[in-house]
């Protein structure tokens, strides 16, 4: 790792402002960092001549005296994100030679604040994973391995190309989407700042969508306040998604005041999952002190329908994937593998395309929106959903955020749980209900598990409340104070 | 008019079958393209007849990662379309997926309504040929997208796919079984296709597709039960509505009367050989898997909203021939004629201005619709304007030109555009209602055809011989009335 590349995204910023090293010096560290690390198999596209003209152009910016906000600031974006004339492939090989004529609402905010694009991150297809293994480009291996092992683990998934690039210092931030997790989760297994928003508050639009009611764009970071300072330039109201929340955008930034004094702090006690490591409930009860010392007020709080939420998810989440995924049908872009007939190559079109866990929840959201299953399976959900969301309301009127753990376990090995979905899914278990609800949350590495790998903690936080739930996470952050750096950079370092 | 034939086929309501009579029971379900200048989800325009794939967003063409947004105007002329049925709007509605695989379906889905339809139970009044009226229901109207279109005939190894059709908005409107002939659905479809087109809301031309229609068609013995029902599509003409129903309940008549029995099933329309043919029974029916579009939200209106498009709606067909009837003295029949379009109502109202409005009608109905349906001429493009049929009508009553004459002036009219006077002026076609000049024409009848004159005094009827003589001799221009009143002085003096 460079100077540059170990540099946090406000630290860049500041180092461009003052002219300490160029836009083009800071993307050429970027680019050399991601050369070195293919490994890991983060990216599924590069783009340095396009990271390097918009450097070049941003420099010319800086020394007019107009820099935008987030001038000169390499980014890495996950290949979920449309970005017009660069391939966007979702994961899949059903989009694998696909090139967007047009820029998504996201990446376009990014791009006019000043940042530059270094590539496209891999990911699950369609966004469907919480290992990235199920990628039609290959698995992301993580910049982390357990100490004294060197087997190869999963960087979490969906966003799991983002997470392991950040992680790896080969960018200072990169997008994610969240669907059940997929920005949280990875980032808690990489060690590293990853936040999803409030439903709505960031655009979908040029996102290819995976399950509509859940996903949501968010930053992944190494710190809470370079997740601020994204998600100031990724949020705001579109007209183009009818979706999207017609409400101004804080500077989130600004709320990163350390004050936590009087927040009141719920910690819902069916989090409490049987047969939970050990560690992970001591990282918890850890999170409580660290807030607690802050002056924080700890309640518990009950969310007896947590039970449901995973079993709900998985039926809300393929019955819209389902639907969503029906236009790859070989006619108009991407892959198209001829048959015998129009039928036939539908089939084999969407046969060859698409990979297991793709298929699989097509066909799981197909059946639940069948006749005669559609009460029994998909309404019921919905139900149970509208319960959840409830549920969390009542608990919002007694605290302020939710502390919760970020995941379950921490990474796997690449290969493991591959054989049982549900184990898999599980993964998702303490992510989901913020979904569910449309509610904003963070993961913020809190801690290393006896093997040495990052753990995080999560904080949920009201809708359009990020502001506080920043605020909070950046006094977890500086408690905790992780600082451990993953295995991959440390043997780098030393070659 | 192809409107008044057909009002002399009405009479039964019944099949005769071998074994009796038989109701027959249909409900129509139309598919009417919403008037508007972008799609109903994208800003892609609507224009007819484009280049293939001109008029196609990322968003018709159900790229990755688009999303649709509703064009507010659409709901607005759907709204405008649910208070000309007197229908209720609903304040809350739902966008839901229709999901089928089709090439000329992008999304995969049509993103339709389905549970929550916008508009709710309304009715339209068709008139009966026994001069009553007869109240239909309607059952809902929804708004929904349209689909791309299939090209199969442009290349012989492959289907081409035109998306510019794609997106366009469309309101469904399903009626209630209350039907009962053939007749009825073809006058429930003029009727409702006048109120689209006086709405603004539809062009309603079913020729270039932008006005389609199903028919549910059932039979049953009178006064039991409906029968089992088959879908009748591909109704793409008025003439193929009346047809296919008349068929298709005679289809099913036989059917049971040698013993089967009706399937439920879906069935297309042959024009050329003018049958229905089965297109897939109700096993092979689709499950669309319908639910709520989650890239939208539910549309849920303001009072406000609809109480401005209220207040804004036109004078719709029936309220028009009610004053027609009421302000002018109109017949009824005549009435239903000159509203059945917005623009023949309007032409007889600015034509019929200070004078007589029933032979202003008269004229309307007779000579210009006959004269327009000849050319195939619609009535905006008609080259006698209001003003100068009006004037032409003045000239009648003022005795300037006889009726007779005056046919002769209106065709000129029509080739020419000009002003009945100085048609009149120009061609030396005044009337002569000179009575010397007149006298002394009938005169000179009368010295010189003793022999007619001696029949007049058996038989008065002869009186018409000379008439027409006179006639004759002024080549038409002699008033009619002044000449018999002329001649019977002269032949009785």
């Amino acid at each position: 790792m460079s100077e540059l590349t170990g540099l946090t995204l406000a630290e860049a910023r500041q180092g461009l402002r003052d002219k300490a090293f160029s836009a083009r010096e800071l993307a050429g560290a970027h680019i050399g960092a991601i050369e070195r690390a293919r490994a890991l198999n983060a990216f599924i596209t590069e783009t340095p001549e396009h990271a390097m003209a918009m450097a070049k152009d941003s420099d010319e910016r800086i020394a007019g005296g107009e820099a935008r906000p987030l001038e000169g600031i390499p980014l890495a974006i996950k290949d979920l994100f449309c970005t017009q004339g660069v391939l966007t492939t979702a994961g899949s090989r059903i989009l694998h030679n696909f090139v967007p004529p047009y820029e998504s609402t996201v990446t376009r905010q990014l791009w006019d604040a000043g940042a530059l694009l270094l590539g496209k991150t891999n990911l699950d297809e369609f966004a469907m994973g919480s290992s990235n293994v199920t990628s039609w480009f290959g698995p992301v291996t993580s910049p982390w391995t357990e100490v004294g092992a060197d087997a190869p683990l999963v960087p979490g998934g969906s966003s799991g190309g983002s997470a392991a690039a950040v992680a790896a210092r080969l960018c200072l931030g990169a997008t994610g989407t969240d669907t059940g997790g997929s920005i949280r989760q990875p980032a808690a297994f990489c060690g590293i700042v990853g936040m999803k928003p409030t439903y709505g508050r960031c655009s979908r639009f040029g996102i290819v969508a995976f399950a509509s009611s859940l996903d949501q764009a968010g930053p992944l970071a190494r710190t809470v306040r370079d997740c601020a300072i994204l998600l100031r330039h990724m949020a705001g109201h579109d007209p183009q998604d009818s979706t999207s929340a017609d409400r101004s955008v804080p500077d989130f930034e600004a709320a990163l005041t350390g004050d936590v004094r009087g927040l009141k702090i719920g910690i819902p006690k069916e989090y409490r999952l049987e047969g939970s490591p050990p560690e992970i409930l001591q990282l918890w009860e850890q999170g409580e002190a660290w807030l607690k010392a802050a002056g924080c007020e700890m309640r518990e709080v009950s969310l007896p329908h947590t039970k449901y939420a995973l079993p709900a998810y998985y039926i809300v989440n393929p019955a819209e994937a389902s639907s969503n995924l029906a236009r790859y049908d070989g006619m108009r872009y991407g892959l198209r593998v001829e048959g015998k007939d129009l039928i036939d190559t539908y089939a084999k079109t969407r046969a060859t395309g698409f990979g297991k866990e793709v298929r699989r929840r097509v066909m799981i959201g197909t059946y639940v929106l069948s006749a005669g299953y559609y009460e029994a399976y998909y309404l019921k959900a919905q139900k149970v959903r509208t319960r959840i969301l409830d549920e969390l309301k009542a608990a919002f009127e007694q605290v302020d955020l939710l502390l919760t753990p970020a995941t379950p376990t921490a990474a796997f090995r690449i290969g493991e749980r591959m054989d049982d979905p549900v184990a898999m899914y599980l993964n998702d278990v303490f992510t989901v209900p913020a979904n569910l609800a449309g509610l904003p949350g963070i993961s913020v590495p809190a801690g290393l598990s006896r093997e040495g790998l990052p753990l995080g903690l999560q904080l949920i936080a009201r809708p359009f409340d990020e502001a506080t739930m920043f605020r909070a996470a950046g006094v977890l952050e500086e408690a905790a104070a992780f600082s451990a750096i993953p295995p991959f950079l440390a043997a780098e370092a030393k070659r | 008019m192809t409107e008044m034939m057909a009002r002399e086929n009405w009479g039964k309501s019944w099949i005769e079958g071998a074994t009796g009579p038989w109701d027959v029971v249909v409900g129509l379900e139309v598919h009417a393209q919403v008037v508007s200048n972008a799609k109903l989800f994208s800003g892609a325009s609507t224009e007819f007849g484009g280049r293939p794939n001109h008029h196609v967003s990322p968003i018709d063409a159900g790229m990755p990662g688009m999303l649709p947004s509703v064009n507010r105007y659409c709901i607005e002329q759907a709204v405008r379309t649910g208070l000309g049925l007197r229908a209720e709007i609903n304040r809350y509605s739902v966008f839901e997926r229709k999901n089928y695989f089709y090439p000329d379906l992008p999304n995969g889905y049509q993103i339709s309504q389905y549970a929550h339809p916008l508009v709710g139970r309304g009715r339209l009044t068709i008139d009966l040929p026994d001069g009553s009226a007869k109240d239909v229901g309607i059952t809902r109207l929804h708004v929904e997208m349209d689909a791309g279109k299939s090209l199969h005939d442009q290349r012989p190894d492959a289907t081409l796919v035109d998306l510019n059709r794609s997106g366009v908005a469309l309101m469904e409107i399903v009626s209630e079984p209350d039907l009962r002939s053939a007749e009825e659905a073809v006058a429930c479809m003029r009727k409702l296709r006048s109120i689209l087109r006086y709405l603004g809301t539809c062009d309603g031309n079913m020729e270039e597709g932008n006005l389609r229609c199903d028919a549910n068609v059932s039979v049953r013995r009178p006064g039991e039960a409906f029968g089992t029902r088959c879908e009748v599509k591909n109704l793409n003409s008025m003439r193929f509505v009346g047809r296919a129903i008349e068929y298709e309940a005679r289809r099913q008549v036989e059917l049971i009367e040698a013993g089967g029995t009706v399937e439920q099933e879906t069935r297309l329309f042959d024009a050329n050989k003018g049958e229905t043919r089965s297109m897939r029974t109700k096993e092979e029916a689709h499950d669309y898997r319908y639910f709520p579009d989650p890239d939208l939200l539910p549309l849920e209106l303001e009072d406000d909203f609809i109480e401005r498009i209220r207040a804004e709606l036109p004078e719709l067909p029936d309220a028009k021939q009610a004053r027609f009837v009421e302000q002018y003295g109109l017949s009824a029949y005549d009435a239903e004629v000159l509203v059945a379009e917005r623009a023949s109502a309007d032409y007889f109202e600015t034509a019929a201005k200070g004078r007589d409005p029933k032979l202003v009608a008269n004229w309307i109905i007779t000579e210009l619709f006959g004269a327009l349906n000849r050319a195939g001429r619609d009535i905006a493009l008609s080259p006698v304007t209001p003003e100068r049929l009006g004037k032409l009508v003045d000239l009648i009553q003022a005795g300037t030109i006889s009726g007779r004459i005056a046919k002769d002036v209106f065709s000129d009219m029509l080739e020419s555009g000009d002003d009945p006077a100085a048609i009149v002026e120009k061609k030396g076609l005044k009337q002569i209602s000179d009575t010397g000049a007149l006298e002394k024409i009938a005169d000179e009848l009368i010295a010189a055809n003793p022999g007619q004159v001696e029949s007049y005094k058996n038989n008065p009827k002869a009186l018409g011989w000379f008439v027409g003589q006179v006639m004759k001799a002024t080549k038409g221009q002699a008033n009619p009335q002044l000449v018999n009143q002329v001649l019977r002085r002269k032949l009785e003096g």
